[in-house]
């Protein structure tokens, strides 16, 4: 572009500052408009969660006349208090917390152990466990919502806490994940190992696992962001109100289902509070997740 | 696999009875390492599946198990009723299937051409603040789709933060989560045409009439519309930036010195470089469309007047609320077989060229 416009130009035009001036100036612009555009999206991502930090430090009437007021004036802890006073959140938490960390647990060291023998122990029948992982990850969890009650139900584990955890425990994709890793470091050191005379546990616990960290926190992250986030699984595993989770009575709070009309403070709140461990476990990990190609999918 | 050969050619020669108990003890553990993933899997997903067929020819409303002998089975007279029933099933299904249809086609383009030009901005290796763009941009995928979708029952709510903003440009906003207004509905009425010709009103498809089908997403519906896009891009984008940064520098810079400028760069060379993140993006993308639930299940249960019933939400009110079970696990496995079939037309459509 720049040497069309100057060959367009008489040849008297003193030549020498023109190039140079021109493009710097268009590129100077671009990037001021890039920024602009960038900045104002990113204010978009950004807005609803301090729009959701504002007024839950508000009272109703204060939300409801002029929501997009970020400094409440004064502030009032009306909400939060509410929500420990009337209604189950410490229940709901407590019961999150333990169904996440069992889910986490029993998922990464069941994937471990599964995707380690499908990369490197060797037994008949292993292409049709294969077959079977791969199978069942093309099942739409939604599918599976009436057709899991039917089994709790069956098994006699629909109200409790097994029914809440086991379930979730199944994860194909996380046996992938780990698979992949395995197929992808040396087989050198676990030689070494079972030379020394070391069982398959043995060689697997003190040896290869150690190896596997990267591969471990990744999918340590995908699951307890899955489990902690999970929402339909809980409604159809149970209906005692013992066994509440946040996100169960934060869908609650929001369709009223708990006595709550508009209060948007509170629900507000209650939403942002069950946001914080996995907003936690994001900053903390942020670069491992910003570089894994794998990333959280969320439906 | 190829793994495996080399294990078993390296191992060093060893006496052959010793040898070959050494490999029934490593199948054995094989067995004993995957017995526990296989096991759930199998318990937890692939006999629902079965059970669910079962269900699905049967009419069990509930009680006891159903595969009692009392049950009656009713063969595919769930699926009949679904199909072609002509009756409030028929048209509760249709109707679902009208709603998600629209999400789907709003959701899934818009979030694919989002996510990949946020994910072009924030590859740029000159960008000052490229952590916080992405991690701005990211971070609604972190969170639930319930708390986020209750940050969005207030955005939009009558006196909320969006019809504040829209006041301020002089626009009227409607009451987003309580208006069933079809938007080319809406549309249209601007250009004066309010009510459906007959050609459209007496005939359908599903027990709803063609103007019903071409009503557009409700206003409801299209609040949830954003709040997927909302959510989604940020995931997307770190699928095409991790794509983005496989795609060497080189190419780029050829194609520079071929004389093509920034936009040709990226439609001729950067786009079909990204053919199979585009692949495995548009998947999701349109599997995750059709199983909306969550925020259904949160934010507006099916109201107002049924625009946001989706198939997966329907199968869950036909089981849990009205007790028709058979129903229910029919409606999950046409929307299996509708999720099936749209995979292999858009993967046969994106392969083939």
């Amino acid at each position: 572009m720049g040497t069309t416009t100057t060959a367009e130009r008489p040849a008297t035009a003193a030549p020498a500052p023109e190039p140079t001036r021109r493009p710097g100036r268009r590129f100077r612009w671009t990037t001021a408009t890039s920024y602009t555009v960038l900045s104002v999206l990113a204010l978009v991502y950004v807005l609803p969660f301090l729009v959701q930090l504002a007024n839950s430090f508000k009272t109703d009437a204060e939300a409801a006349a002029d929501p997009l007021d970020l400094v409440p004036v004064p502030p009032t802890l009306n909400a939060y208090a509410q929500l420990f006073q009337g209604l189950p959140f410490g229940l709901a938490a407590t019961n999150s917390v333990v169904v996440a960390l069992s889910v986490t647990a029993g998922r990464v060291f069941f994937s471990c152990l599964a995707g380690y023998a499908l990369a490197r122990l060797r037994f008949r029948g292993a292409s049709l466990v294969m077959a079977v992982f791969l199978a069942v990850i093309a099942v739409p969890p939604v599918v599976l919502l009436i057709p899991k009650f039917l089994v709790l139900n069956q098994l006699g584990i629909y109200n409790s806490y097994a029914g809440l955890i086991i379930p979730l425990m199944a994860d194909a994709a996380g046996v992938f994940i780990m698979r992949n890793f395995f197929t992808s470091i040396p087989t050198s050191v676990e030689e070494a190992a079972k030379l020394d005379g070391a069982g398959a546990f043995r060689t697997f616990w003190s040896v290869v696992l150690p190896m596997a960290r990267p591969a471990v926190i990744t999918i340590t992250i995908l699951s307890f962001q899955a489990s902690w986030n999970e929402l339909s699984h809980f409604i159809v595993a149970s209906n005692s109100p013992d066994l509440i989770t946040l996100t169960k009575l934060v869908a609650q709070l929001a369709s009223g289902g708990q006595g709550q009309a508009t209060q948007y403070p509170l629900k507000l709140a209650a939403a942002l509070l069950m946001t914080i461990p996995v907003a936690v476990l994001f900053f903390v990990f942020q670069k491992k997740i910003m570089s894994t190609a794998e990333g959280a999918v969320k439906e | 696999m190829a793994a495996l050969t080399t294990t078993s050619a390296a191992t060093p020669p060893t006496p052959r009875r010793r040898s070959g108990s050494a490999r029934r003890r490593e199948a054995g553990a094989g067995w004993l390492f995957t017995a526990p993933a296989l096991a759930l899997v199998l318990l937890f997903i692939a006999l629902p599946v079965l059970m669910a067929l079962w269900v699905s020819i049967t009419d069990w409303r509930g009680r006891g198990s159903p595969f009692e002998p009392g049950v009656p089975v009713v063969g595919l007279d769930n699926y009949r009723d679904l199909l072609a029933g002509g009756g409030l099933p028929t048209q509760d299904l249709g109707t679902a299937l009208r709603n998600n249809l629209w999400y789907v086609l709003l959701v899934v383009p818009t979030q694919t051409v989002v996510a990949l030009l946020l994910a072009t901005a924030v590859n740029d290796k000159l960008l000052r603040g490229r952590g916080f763009f992405r991690t701005a941009f990211y971070f609604p995928s972190v969170t639930s789709s319930v708390a986020i979708t209750v940050v969005f029952l207030f955005l939009f709510s009558a006196s909320g933060a969006v019809n504040q903003v829209l006041s301020w440009l002089g626009i009227n906003g409607p009451n987003w989560f309580a208006d069933p207004d079809g938007v080319l509905h809406l549309l249209l009425g601007v250009v004066g045409v309010d009510s459906a010709p007959a050609v459209l009103a007496d005939h359908g498809l599903l027990g709803v009439s063609w103007w019903e089908w071409l009503a557009g997403p409700s206003v409801a519906m299209s609040a949830l519309v954003l709040l997927a896009i909302f959510t989604t891009s940020g995931t997307f984008m770190l699928l095409f930036l991790a794509a983005l940064q496989n795609i060497a520098g080189e190419v780029s810079e050829a194609a520079t010195m071929d004389g093509a400028n920034a936009w040709q760069k990226f439609v001729f060379v950067t786009v079909p470089m990204l053919r199979p993140t585009l692949f495995t993006v548009l998947t999701l993308g349109l599997v995750g469309t059709w199983q909306v639930f969550d925020q259904i299940y949160t934010g507006t249960q099916g109201g107002p007047a049924k625009t946001t019933i989706t198939p997966a939400y329907l199968s869950y009110t036909a089981s849990f609320t009205n007790g028709q079970w058979g129903q229910g696990a029919a409606i999950a496995f046409i929307l299996f077989a509708i999720i099936i079939v749209l995979t292999l037309v858009q993967r046969a459509v994106l392969r083939e060229r």
